[in-house]
C-alpha cells in the first residue's frame, strides 16, 4: 500500500515566526504516529496543513489528495479531533448524531449509538451541560463511527482526568484501530501514548528532528545507569544527556555500541519523555 | 459514496434552525403574541371608555345601516382596510425579522470561529461554499418563511378579533369578512420572499463577508467601515468628482449595504417614489400586490445589488476557506 501522507519541504511562515521549516516526512498506513514537540514547535501547524486548514509552501499529499485544492474530498476520508471543547455548545447529543449521520457518507449510526450507550450521555443533553470528559466521549463516539482512513488527534485528552484519558486511548485501540487505519496524535502527556505508538516523530522549531518507528528507537537510544567510578568513562562516549538519580548517573546515548555500554552499567530502553527532554534541551533557553 | 448536495443543504439549514431557534422561531412568535395582546388591550380600553361615556354606535343599528348604505366602491375600501389590518401584524414582524437577519448574518461565520467549533464543522466533508450558502438560505428564505407564516396566523387572528368586536355591536361578522382578501394577502406576502432574497443579497453578502473576515467585533467593522467612509466622502466632497451629490453615497452604499436586510426597503427606496405615487393615485389598490412590488425587478438598483452581493459572498466563501485563526 502507498503512503498515507507524503510531505516534502513543508514550510509555513506566520508574520513573526517560521512555524514549519522545510519539514519532510512520510507516514505509512496502519501506523499510530506520535507527533511530539514543545509548545510552539509547529505540531498544530503541521496537522492544519494536513487537514487543509492552512496554506503553506512545499509538497503535501494526503491519501492521494492535495489538501489545499481537494479539501472537501479529503475530509470524507479523514477524521479530526482538536483539543477538547470544539463541539458547538448549543448542540444536543441527538442533533449531533443526526447531523453527522446525514452529511457523512461513511458514518455508521448504529455503531455510534452503541458507543453512546456505554456512556452517561442523554440524547437531549446539550454540550454546554457536559463536563469536558463527556464532550470528548461524544466526539469520540461520533468519530469512531466514521470509517475513515486517517484519524488526526490534536491534544485530544487535554484537561481530562486520568479515568477519561485511559478510557479514551483504550477505546481507540480496542474498538477503532486496525491495519487499514492510521492515527496521528499530538500530546504533551507522552507517558500515556508511549505504549500505543508504532512510530515517533519529534518536531522542534518547525523541523522534524526525529522520525523513527518504536523498534528503531529502542535500538538506537540506550540509557545506562553508571556508578560514580565509571562516570568519566561514560562521559567520554559523548552522551546526549546526563542526570543524577540516587547517587548514580543515568546517561542517554544515541547510536552507541551496546556491548560497550553494558560494561559501564545496567542498560535499558529510555522512556519517550526522557528522550524528549534530552532532545529538546535548550528549546526555551 | 457521496451525500447528495440537496440533502447536505437541507441538513445545513436545519442545523442553522437548531442553533438560532430563538431568532428564527421564537422572536416572530413572541412578537406576534405581543401584537395581539396589545390589540386586545386596546379594544378593551376603547370599549370601557365607550361604555363610560355612553357611546354605543352599534346597538342602534347605525353602523349596520352605514354598511348597508355603502356602494361597491365604499365596500372595497372596507375590504382594503381589513387587508391593511392583516398587513399591520406583518409590519411589526418585518421589523423584528430585519434585526434577526442582520445580527444572524454578522454572527454566522464569526461565532464558530470564536468558540473554535469551526474545527468540528470543518472536520466534516462539507464544502465551504455549501456552508456559506446554507447561511444565505437560512437568512433570506428560512427566516422570512417563518416570519410570514407567523404573520399570516397573527393577521387572521387579528381579523377575527376585529370581527368579533364588531359583532358585539350588532354588525354581521361574515358580511365584513367577505370583504377582506386573506388569501390574496397571504399570496402577496409569500410571493414577496423571492424578491426579498434578491434585494437583501448585497447586505447579506456584506454582513457575511465581515463575519468571515473580522478577527473580532464584526459588528463594528460592518457598520463603522461604511459609515466612516461616508463621513470621509462627505467631508472631502469626493462624490463631486463623479458629479454626484454626497447623499448618493449614503443612499446607495451605506443604506443599501446595511439596511437591505429589512424587508420592504426595496419597495420603499428601490424606485424613485413612483410606487408610492401609483398607490396614492389609486387608493383602492393593494400596495402589496405582486404586480406592483415586482416592478422592482425592472430597476437597475436591484440587479447591481445582486451582482455586488454575489461578489461579496464569493469573498465570504474565500475567507471561510482560508481564514486561519482558530
Amino acid at each position: 500500500m502507498s503512503a498515507v501522507i507524503t510531505a516534502s519541504g513543508l514550510t509555513k511562515r506566520y508574520k513573526s515566526a517560521l512555524a514549519l521549516d522545510n519539514a519532510s516526512f512520510r507516514i505509512e498506513p496502519g501506523r499510530i504516529v506520535g507527533l511530539i514537540g514543545p509548545n510552539g514547535a509547529g505540531k498544530t501547524t503541521a496537522l492544519k496543513a494536513i487537514l487543509g486548514l492552512t496554506d503553506f509552501t512545499g509538497e503535501l499529499n494526503v491519501l492521494g489528495f492535495d489538501p489545499r485544492k481537494q479539501r472537501d474530498k479529503l475530509m470524507g476520508e479523514v477524521c479530526f479531533i482538536a483539543d477538547v471543547a470544539v463541539l458547538p455548545r448549543w448542540i444536543k447529543v441527538r442533533q449531533a448524531v443526526d447531523f453527522v449521520a446525514n452529511v457523512h457518507p461513511r458514518f455508521d449510526r448504529a455503531k455510534c449509538e452503541a458507543f453512546l450507550a456505554r456512556t452517561k450521555l442523554q440524547p437531549d443533553q446539550r454540550v454546554r451541560q457536559m463536563s469536558k470528559g463527556m464532550i470528548v466521549q461524544l466526539h469520540l463516539a461520533l468519530v469512531m463511527a466514521i470509517d475513515a482512513k486517517l484519524l488526526i488527534l490534536d491534544e485530544p485528552t487535554l484537561g481530562l482526568d486520568i479515568l477519561y484519558r485511559k478510557q479514551f486511548y483504550q477505546h481507540l485501540l480496542e474498538d477503532y484501530f486496525d491495519e487499514n487505519k492510521t492515527i496521528i496524535v499530538t500530546t504533551h502527556q507522552v507517558e500515556e501514548v508511549e505504549h500505543i505508538l508504532t512510530d515517533l516523530m519529534f518536531i522542534r522549531d518547525g523541523r522534524i528532528v526525529l522520525d523513527a518507528d518504536m523498534d528503531a528507537v529502542g535500538e538506537r537510544f540506550i540509557e545506562v545507569m553508571v556508578g560514580a567510578d565509571k562516570a568519566d568513562a561514560a562521559r567520554a562516549l559523548k552522551p546526549l544527556d546526563e542526570r543524577q538519580v540516587f547517587g548514580k548517573s543515568i546517561f542517554l546515548f544515541d547510536g552507541a555500541n551496546r556491548a560497550t555500554l553494558e560494561q559501564l552499567g545496567e542498560t535499558r530502553r529510555p522512556s519517550i519523555s526522557d528522550l524528549f527532554v534530552a532532545t529538546m534541551k535548550g528549546t526555551y533557553a | 459514496m457521496k451525500t447528495p448536495a440537496w440533502k447536505t443543504m437541507y441538513w445545513l439549514v436545519k442545523r442553522e434552525f437548531w442553533e438560532h431557534r430563538g431568532g428564527f422561531f421564537w422572536a416572530p412568535i413572541i412578537t406576534g403574541g405581543v401584537f395581539l395582546l396589545l390589540n386586545i388591550m386596546g379594544i378593551i380600553a376603547a370599549e370601557v371608555v365607550g361604555a363610560r361615556h355612553g357611546i354605543n354606535f352599534g346597538a342602534s343599528g347605525g353602523l349596520r345601516r352605514v354598511i348597508a348604505d355603502m356602494d361597491a366602491g365604499d365596500l372595497s375600501q372596507v375590504g382594503f382596510a381589513l387587508d391593511v389590518a392583516m398587513y399591520s401584524a406583518m409590519g411589526l414582524l418585518i421589523a423584528v425579522l430585519g434585526f434577526v437577519v442582520f445580527f444572524y448574518c454578522l454572527g454566522a461565520l464569526y461565532d464558530d470561529r470564536r468558540d473554535r467549533s469551526i474545527l468540528f464543522w470543518k472536520s466534516l466533508p462539507i464544502s465551504d461554499t455549501s456552508t456559506v450558502l446554507s447561511k444565505v438560505v437560512s437568512a433570506t428564505v428560512l427566516a422570512p418563511i417563518v416570519a410570514v407564516a407567523t404573520g399570516i396566523i397573527v393577521g387572521m387572528l387579528q381579523l377575527l378579533i376585529l370581527a368579533l368586536t364588531l359583532s358585539f355591536h350588532g354588525v354581521n361578522v361574515w358580511q365584513l369578512l367577505v370583504l377582506a382578501h386573506p388569501f390574496r394577502v397571504m399570496f402577496n406576502l409569500i410571493g414577496y420572499i423571492p424578491l426579498y432574497v434578491l434585494w437583501a443579497l448585497p447586505s447579506v453578502g456584506w454582513l457575511l463577508l465581515c463575519s468571515a473576515w473580522a478577527r473580532n467585533k464584526p459588528f463594528l467593522w460592518a457598520v463603522a467601515l461604511p459609515v466612516a467612509t461616508g463621513l470621509l466622502v462627505s467631508w472631502f466632497g469626493i462624490m463631486g468628482l463623479f458629479d454626484l451629490p454626497t447623499t448618493w453615497f449614503w443612499k446607495n452604499i451605506v443604506q443599501r449595504g446595511l439596511l437591505s436586510v429589512f424587508p420592504g426597503t426595496g419597495s420603499v427606496f428601490g424606485h424613485n417614489g413612483n410606487i408610492a405615487h401609483s398607490v396614492a393615485g389609486n387608493p383602492g389598490m393593494d400596495f402589496m400586490d405582486l404586480g406592483n412590488t415586482y416592478q422592482l425587478l425592472a430597476s437597475a438598483n436591484l440587479w447591481i445589488g445582486v451582482v455586488i452581493g454575489l461578489g461579496l459572498l464569493a469573498g465570504a466563501i474565500w475567507f471561510r476557506r482560508w481564514r486561519d485563526d482558530s
